[in-house]
């Protein structure tokens, strides 16, 4: 435990250092939000769901989704990857760190980096198109970690199976692209053709749009998109538990 | 072993066990990567508080057999004891026991290096306090640089600090000075000595002749994944190596006479070096020789034989860079 903590507060401290290396998970969400936000700002599509909301709420939780996959697919299993491929893996194993302290530091970094990302997301669609605050936080909380965990149990698990950092990231982009086509938080999914939606539903982030949007715009918890989430989460985490590799 | 009085209220330590007890079992460790045996039949055991070399040149299967030991790889035959566990099934209760200094690893490139000791101290119940292996190793000058920023002989000091960090009783040292200069080098070979002397034992993987002669109490000569010799390096040297060598310099002069020197088994000439194989008492026996047939040389002296020569004796080849 004391390992866990120790290990999170170097892992943010290196962050601190290499900010720059998370120009992509935060910018590309914030930058889509800003070009997507200012053409469907006045859409009547959403207008079904969203009763008494603009627009602009369904994408700022949708967006949130977004930065939680990015971390996920990009961002963590490239750096886990990198640390296998450099050796400072099995420099942690032979001073005895488990893979609970590895994986449990990452998760704590990915909520962090989850938060911040949401944060500023929240902050420009509220300035720039009057986004409105959430209207039932706690319940969106409870699905905000359990959407961070599922993602950060796939970066795990692409780590776990893919050999190098560059093949990662090469993997993680393709389908981070992917799921923004198809989950929502590109064009509203009602415009998508039918079969485009069949494969959005069959990706992990249309469940995760789901589930932040509902408790965000005060519509309850989504106890099916979000035990879909959770099933996912520990599915991803029991996989990547026995194919880690540590070198 | 017996028990401590039942008055005693100071521990022993560890270092107080039998000299002789053996805290490395290895018998019959066989380990093959897709079809190509890396280490075949490899037998050994290290004594408690010895320095242990395991001698062979890159690709041999020392970092294999050190890893296996480690239980951070799994043979795939023999049976291997350190410190009484079994490394794959109790590795944690082994971690905590040993300190590993590998070849290939690396920190973080933004970790300082009191970080990188804070963290891996935090491991540990006891051990010594890492301010004072940074010292000792030489890094507090260094203590806020970033890992990337390190020298290759900065970097291997810190490993070998972050291996020593939870005051283990075996210490595994891989290739530890390659890649630092002589002086560094040097300095790392008093500080090996001084982890031996503090009552740890050392096993250290070396490719450099030099070292494994003048560090180890024992060594074993690894040659394409067999353990072809295990004995201390005077042993080796006087098993192996054989002969003394008489050497000296003489231009033009004609030693046609000299190979029926008693105990003169060959001569070479090198240009005017002349060197004379032998035995026992040869260097008195070529010195009278050549004083008869009214030869002085100035520089007449005995080369004792080295690893090296021992080592090309057991192999057939030297161990190239």
């Amino acid at each position: 435990m004391k390992m866990l903590l120790r290990l999170t507060w170097v892992e943010i401290k290196l962050l601190t250092r290499e900010p720059l290396t998370l120009i992509f998970t935060f910018g590309l969400p914030l930058l889509i939000l800003l070009v997507l936000g200012g053409i469907f700002r006045t859409s009547d599509v959403l207008d079904d769901v969203l009763v008494g909301r603009q627009p602009i709420d369904w994408y700022v939780p949708a967006y949130m989704g977004l930065v939680t996959a990015s971390i996920g697919l990009i961002s963590l299993p490239v750096h886990l990857a990198s640390y296998r491929e450099r050796g400072v893996l099995r420099r942690f194993r032979a001073s005895g760190v488990s893979e609970l302290s590895v994986f449990g530091s990452q998760l704590l970094v990915s909520l962090g980096i989850a938060l911040i990302g949401s944060g500023l997301l929240y902050l420009l669609g509220a300035l720039v198109y009057g986004a409105a605050p959430p209207l039932d936080p706690l319940r969106f909380v409870l699905a905000f970690i359990v959407s961070v965990a599922m993602f950060a149990a796939i970066g795990i698990l692409l780590a776990a199976v893919i050999p190098t950092a560059r093949a990662v990231q090469g993997l993680g982009l393709i389908l981070w692209f992917v799921m923004l086509f198809v989950s929502g938080t590109s064009s509203p999914l009602q415009l998508l053709p039918v079969w485009l939606q069949r494969v959005g539903q069959a990706l992990p982030l249309y469940h995760v749009v789901q589930a932040l949007e509902r408790p965000w715009n005060g519509r309850g918890t989504d106890l099916v998109h979000l035990s879909i989430v959770a099933a996912v989460c520990v599915g991803a985490s029991l996989l990547a538990a026995r194919l880690f590799r540590w070198d | 072993m017996p028990g401590p009085p039942a008055s005693a209220a100071i521990v022993a330590p560890p270092v107080a066990q039998d000299l002789h007890e053996d805290v490395i079992e290895v018998r019959g460790l066989h380990k093959t990567y897709g079809g190509v045996p890396a280490v075949r039949d490899a037998t050994f055991s290290v004594r408690r508080g010895e320095i242990f070399g395991l001698l062979g040149p890159n690709g041999a299967g020392k970092t294999t057999t050190v890893e296996c030991l480690q239980g951070l790889r799994s043979a795939d035959g023999g049976s291997i004891s350190v410190l009484g566990l079994d490394p794959r099934r109790q590795s944690g209760k082994l971690r905590r026991r040993i300190g590993s200094q590998l070849q290939q690893s690396a920190l973080p490139d933004h970790i300082k290096v009191w970080e990188a000791l804070d963290l891996f101290s935090t491991l540990m119940h006891t051990g010594t306090d890492w301010r004072v292996l940074m010292e000792q190793w030489g890094l507090s000058a260094v203590r806020s640089r970033r890992f990337h920023h390190l020298s290759g002989g900065q970097r291997q000091r810190l490993f070998v600090a972050l291996a020593l960090v939870n005051g283990p009783e075996l210490v595994f040292l891989d290739e530890m000075t390659t890649g630092l200069d002589p002086a560094a080098r040097r300095d790392a070979w008093e500080l090996i000595r001084e982890i031996r002397d503090r009552g740890a034992t050392v096993v250290l993987v070396t490719h450099f002749m030099d070292e494994a002669e003048r560090l180890c109490d024992r060594l074993a000569v690894v040659e394409a994944g067999r353990v072809v010799a295990v004995a201390s390096p005077q042993e080796l040297i006087a098993a192996h190596a054989g002969r003394v060598r008489v050497v000296f310099t003489c231009t033009e002069c004609d030693l046609s006479w000299l190979d029926r020197v008693p105990h003169v088994h060959g001569v070479e000439r090198h240009g005017a070096r002349v060197e004379v194989d032998g035995d026992g008492p040869v260097l008195a026996m070529v010195a009278h020789a050549l004083v008869a047939h009214g030869l002085e040389p100035a520089d007449l002296h005995l080369e004792e034989p080295t690893l090296e020569d021992a080592y090309l004796h057991l192999t057939g080849h030297l161990i190239r860079e």
